[in-house]
């Protein structure tokens, strides 16, 4: 898995399927003289099993396009599709019904949790969201052992600390173990290596990487480091002001960038071409 | 959380305050079960009488008499003998006497009527005074000398055919054991209608203390559930709630407060119905300060991911919003108690306060001796304790309110 091409989706062979698409989407901020144009009539089709990067510098609407697509926030215009049907999350059973396919990891894994509940009760929340709830308890223990375990982490030794005594990097491994649990169709993962430390990082991504190939999922990768986008993902798309500037295949956009905005992003990062070994960093 | 309230203990402020208010709470508590007594018996026929200790004087007379040689410090002789006096007889002595200043101590009341008994003669007309002055000196000469005069009091009784007849002789070394006698003590004095303050304190106390706790509760509940719904549902629950919000904002609450109070009528105006009547008047702070609470919270990415684990809304709200903004709202409550206190005094001065008179509150207390202006007759033991004790409560809840706010915003720590 040490180079870009391994990781090319697994449908290559047959037609791509979009399972999430855009037409004009657009977000606007307040109302009267102070609205901020957040996303801008952006355009896309991301397909199954792909992972796509979205890359931008900060505050270039990133965050709010993800939201839109979570369903967390309205959108001001345009329209969702999700495989290829229109989105419908118009009430509480259908948004529910939706959320069973996307989830997200958040950029700051320390405002991710409720710090008055213990761990337990975020991947006890996981079980009973696809229905495992009256499993006998040693079945659930064993769920969420396995899950723990595939981010190197001990369910054992989680199962009474709250949130506040994890490292980020702890935290965020446990945000992917509540991935695995629930195997979502697309992963939601919003600068999810940001706010953590270097060491971390890597092994963060390894984890992400073996996740997608474990659940078979779509996953959007939103970054600012054009580098990082190359190095893990099929599809780019950049982003400046609320609008895609470029998009394409990572290689494509990459090595023969066409907008300013992108050239620029590939100068910031002076090694872009010197992919490094997750694993030796990992370890 | 057992370690945020060790925190809280820990903090100066918190505790000084908290002990305070416990002193006060022990008190209206504990005091009743040793003072029995109705705290609105009218005991005192009379107003406002100072403090202190009231002995029968009847059983006084009555009494076994001991002789005690005791120098009292009511005597006849320092009765008469008032700064003003003993000037005027230094005066005389000097003037008239010629008796050198440095002989004379005008301090010592005895020295001073010795002096004088040996150099006045009611019969000599001495020089340089007028005729006024001279008439004043005889009836000052006459007043000493009769009060020097052991017979002390008579006391008489009547015979059969309803002439006097003398029974006793009080003389002033004469003195009674005061635990043959009945006694009252007014550690506070009596009020307008002759009450005991200090038992009218507590039981004010402990009104003012429910009514206040009564309305922080009430303004509390309605202030927090307007404030989570506005704040988190947003859209046109939040518009619907923010305008009556606004709509209580714009008339000040102490306005409207006096309207609900005059329209219930003086009848129906008891100690729950003027704690409700403030608790209903008083929540709009609270739901605008709850509501910002909860828009800051209500974006946060564990209440995202809350949602996007199929939590209800209800759910989301108390356990993903509720618990961040907890000790807020005990901040809160502690100033809406402390406010309510205030508003009842407030009320109160106004003449529309509780409608009772079964209890007191410490705004009636204020009120009636504003009526019977003890303010002026200087009967400060009726409405210098209120204040004092309303200020302490006030001072006692503030404090703890610092105190929490120090734990639970850190950056306010020093
Ligand atoms: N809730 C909000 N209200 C108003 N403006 C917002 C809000 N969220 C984001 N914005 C604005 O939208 C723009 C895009 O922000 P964001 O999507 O967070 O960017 P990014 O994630 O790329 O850093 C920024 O200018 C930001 O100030
Ligand atoms: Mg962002």
């Amino acid at each position: 898995m040490a180079t870009n091409q391994n990781q090319s989706p697994k449908q290559n062979s047959t037609e791509p399927k979009p399972c999430l698409s855009g037409r004009g989407l657009t977000k606007v901020f307040g109302v009267g003289k102070v609205q901020t144009v957040a996303v801008d009539h952006v355009d896309f089709d991301f397909n199954e099993g792909e992972i796509i990067s979205i890359v931008g510098e900060s505050g270039s609407g990133k965050t709010t396009l993800s939201k839109m697509l979570l369903g967390l926030i309205s959108t001001t215009e345009g329209t969702i599709e999700y495989q290829g049907k229109p989105r419908d999350i118009s009430t509480n059973a259908k948004k529910k019904e939706y959320w069973k396919n996307i989830q997200p990891i958040f950029q700051d894994p320390f405002s991710s949790y409720n710090i008055f509940y213990k761990i337990d009760a975020v991947l006890d929340d996981c079980l009973n969201m696809r229905g495992f709830k009256n499993l006998p308890e040693e079945q659930k223990i064993q769920m969420k052992t396995e899950a723990c375990s595939f981010v190197n982490l001990k369910y054992a030794e989680l199962t009474n600390k709250y949130p506040f005594e994890l490292s980020g990097g702890q935290m965020q491994r446990l945000m992917i173990a509540r991935i695995f649990l629930l195997k979502p169709k697309i992963l939601m993962a919003d600068e999810p290596t940001s706010m953590i430390d270097a060491c971390s990082r890597a092994t963060i991504l390894d984890m992400l990487l073996k996740l997608r190939d474990e659940i078979n999922m779509t996953i959007i990768f939103i970054t600012h480091d054009i580098g990082l986008a190359y190095y893990i993902s099929d599809k780019v798309y950049i982003m400046e002001h609320g609008k895609f500037v470029e998009s394409g295949s990572a290689e494509d956009v990459i090595i023969n960038p066409q907008a300013d905005y992108t050239k620029r992003l590939i100068s910031d990062v002076p090694k872009i071409y010197e992919k490094w070994d997750l694993d030796t960093v990992a370890n | 959380m057992k370690n945020t309230i060790k925190q809280v203990f820990h903090s100066g402020k918190f505790l000084f305050g908290f002990i305070i208010f416990m002193l006060i709470l022990l008190t209206v508590i504990i005091y009743p079960i040793f003072v029995t007594a109705d705290p609105l018996a009218m005991l005192g026929q009379g107003n406002f009488f100072k403090p202190g200790t009231y002995a029968s004087i009847e059983e006084s007379a009555l009494s076994k008499s001991y002789t005690l040689q005791i120098p009292k410090e009511f005597s006849k002789l320092e009765a008469v003998l008032d700064i003003e006096t003993r000037a005027e007889i230094q005066q005389f002595l000097i003037n008239q006497a010629g008796v050198a200043e440095s002989e004379i101590d005008v301090t010592d009341a005895e020295g001073l009527v010795s002096l004088w008994k040996a150099n006045y003669d009611q019969n000599t007309k001495y020089a340089g005074l007028t005729t006024a002055k001279r008439k004043a000196l005889k009836r000052l000469d006459n007043e000493i000398t009769a009060a020097m005069k052991d017979s002390g009091v008579i006391i008489a009784e009547k015979d059969e055919e309803g002439n006097l007849k003398q029974s006793k002789v009080i003389k002033d070394t004469d003195y009674v054991n005061i635990k043959d006698v009945t006694t009252k003590t007014f550690v506070l004095g009596t009020d307008n209608f002759g009450r005991d303050v200090l038992t009218e304190l507590v039981a004010a106390t402990k009104s003012s203390l429910k009514i206040g706790l009564l309305a922080g509760l009430i303004a509390t509940a309605i202030g927090l559930l307007l404030g989570l719904l506005a704040g988190y549902m947003g859209g046109l629950a939040d518009n619907i709630i923010i305008f009556i919000t606004n709509l209580f904002t714009v008339i000040p609450s102490f306005v409207i407060l006096i309207l609900i109070s005059y329209s219930v009528g003086d009848s129906a105006r008891g100690i729950a119905m003027v704690g409700i009547i403030i608790g209903i008047t008083s929540w709009p702070w609270t739901t605008r300060s709850v509501r910002s609470q909860v828009i800051s919270l209500r974006n946060r990415d564990h209440v995202n991911l809350s949602k996007l684990s199929g939590h209800s809304m209800f759910r989301i709200i108390f356990t993903d919003i509720l618990p961040y903004i907890a000790s807020y709202v005990v901040m809160a409550m502690i100033l809406q108690i402390s406010s309510g206190i205030l508003a009842e005094a407030q009320l109160s001065m106004i003449g529309l306060g509780p409608a009772t008179t079964k209890t007191a509150t410490l705004g009636l207390m204020m009120q009636w001796a504003m009526q019977y202006s003890a303010h002026l007759n200087g009967s400060w033991w009726a409405y210098f304790p209120v204040v004092i004790l309303i200020a302490l409560i006030s001072f006692s809840l503030n404090l703890m309110n610092t105190g929490l706010d120090q734990v639970f915003n850190p950056q306010l720590r020093d």
